[in-house]
């Protein structure tokens, strides 16, 4: 086995222990990890909960836990990637009545206020933007920090109609309940210092 | 079925309870399955998720009624087949039976679990969620979909065999066959015709 430079060795061990170690100095999560990311969401047809996600979606985070209240939050969600449940509802979601996705592919959240709630909560508020629609929208989240590590998980409940999501035959909420579950969890690492 | 705890009917027909169950659990098929039949190729709507509820909660209940049914034929024996029927009749007769007993709790069951498999659960009547007996799992679901069909056309088969041999034993044997399931094909004498 061919052995490394010292010099090599040692800085490289050098470091992860800085990137390990407790945050002495200013961390800021802002590496969105995908894989252990979601965004999920219950709808109710008939009374009968159902599930779907939306399977892509790009966050542009910046959190430092010891400046929560200067923390931006950025979340695009590519609407063309959502599992409503079924193909049928697939097909269904994406045409004018529901998403309108050809016309309106993305769906964003841009957050315009943190607020620490003591603990581990915070209130985030922003505007949220739905098939061209923009309404303004609050809800707490709690943060996890685990190492290099923070996950940020929060629920909260949309009523379809505030965005003309299910016009026309679906309008009636008899079938198609208007409140609409979301949960999400977006989990960021740490990128080096800078 | 085998078991014959109670004595016959003296007057050769069904009990009240068994003629009711009988005729509403027949009425409730028939009509579960033109439903069904009906809605699966509807284009999505509002209108189709209805029918499709409606549809589960009907099926569900039937289920129930078999359930009951069930309880009922193991605790009673049915009056006795006509003497002069051949055995072949009698064992065809009994086969058939069996396999209308067996499907009437395969085919609900089928969709309940084709319910669970495709994410869709079960809320009878929109008030009782029953559970799902199965995690979400897209190729079962269509396999289930296709067994539920394929097991509804079986059934379909075998209720006009049923259909046929008691119109072929009212008209054709003229015995009592079918007026002890439907008393008031029954004369005042107690002759059937
Ligand atoms: C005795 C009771 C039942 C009868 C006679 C019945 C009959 C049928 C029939 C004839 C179809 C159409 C099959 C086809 O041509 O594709 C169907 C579809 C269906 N049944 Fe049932 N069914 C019963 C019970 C249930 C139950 C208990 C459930 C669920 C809890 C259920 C769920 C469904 C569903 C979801 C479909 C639509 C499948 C699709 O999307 O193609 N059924 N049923």
């Amino acid at each position: 086995m061919k052995s490394w430079p010292h010099s090599l060795v040692l800085s490289c061990a050098f470091a992860t222990l800085v990137t390990l170690a407790p945050t002495a100095h200013a961390i800021e999560f802002n590496q969105l990890q995908l894989g252990k990311s979601s965004l999920s969401f219950v709808s109710k047809q008939m009374n009968v909960p159902v599930e779907g996600q939306f399977k892509s979606f790009r966050s542009r985070l910046a959190y430092d836990p010891a400046k929560p209240a200067a923390a931006k939050a950025e979340l695009e969600i590519d609407m063309a990637s959502i599992d409503a449940g079924s193909k049928d509802a697939n097909d269904e979601v994406a045409g004018k009545a529901w998403f309108n996705t050809k016309a309106f592919p993305v769906a964003k959240f841009v957050a315009t206020s943190v607020k620490p709630l003591g603990g581990n909560r915070l209130e985030v508020a922003g505007k949220m933007t739905i098939k061209g629609k923009t309404l303004d929208l609050s809800t707490p989240i709690t943060v996890t920090q685990q190492g290099n590590t923070a996950s940020f998980d929060g629920s909260l409940v949309l009523k379809r109609a505030d965005y003309g999501i299910g016009d026309g035959i679906w309008a009636d909420f008899g079938t198609v309940a208007n409140e609409v579950q979301i949960k999400f969890r977006l989990v960021a690492t740490a990128a080096a210092a800078k | 079925m085998s078991s014959r705890p109670a004595a016959p009917n003296p007057d050769n027909s069904y009990t009240f309870t068994a003629i009711g169950l009988h005729w509403l659990i027949a009425l409730a098929i028939i009509g579960s399955f033109a439903l069904g039949f009906y809605m699966a190729d509807l284009p999505i709507s509002p209108q189709k998720l209805r029918f499709y509820s409606w549809h589960k909660w009907a099926g569900v209940t039937i289920f129930l009624f078999v359930v009951l049914r069930l309880g009922w034929r193991l605790a009673h024996r049915p009056p006795e087949l006509p003497a002069a029927m051949p055995a072949w009749q009698r064992s065809v007769a009994a086969a058939t039976h069996v396999l209308l007993y067996l499907l009437m709790v395969a085919v609900p069951l089928s969709g309940w679990l084709m319910s669970s498999a495709k994410g869709f659960q079960t809320v009878w009547f929109g008030v009782l969620p029953l559970p799902d007996l199965l995690a979400k799992n897209e190729a079962l679901g269509d396999l289930l979909q296709a067994l539920h069909r394929l097991l509804n056309y079986g059934m379909a088969a075998i209720v006009f065999a049923h259909l046929g041999a008691a119109l072929k034993h009212h008209f054709i044997d003229r015995d009592d066959v079918l007026a002890r399931m439907l008393p008031f094909l029954r004369n005042p004498s107690g002759d059937t015709r």
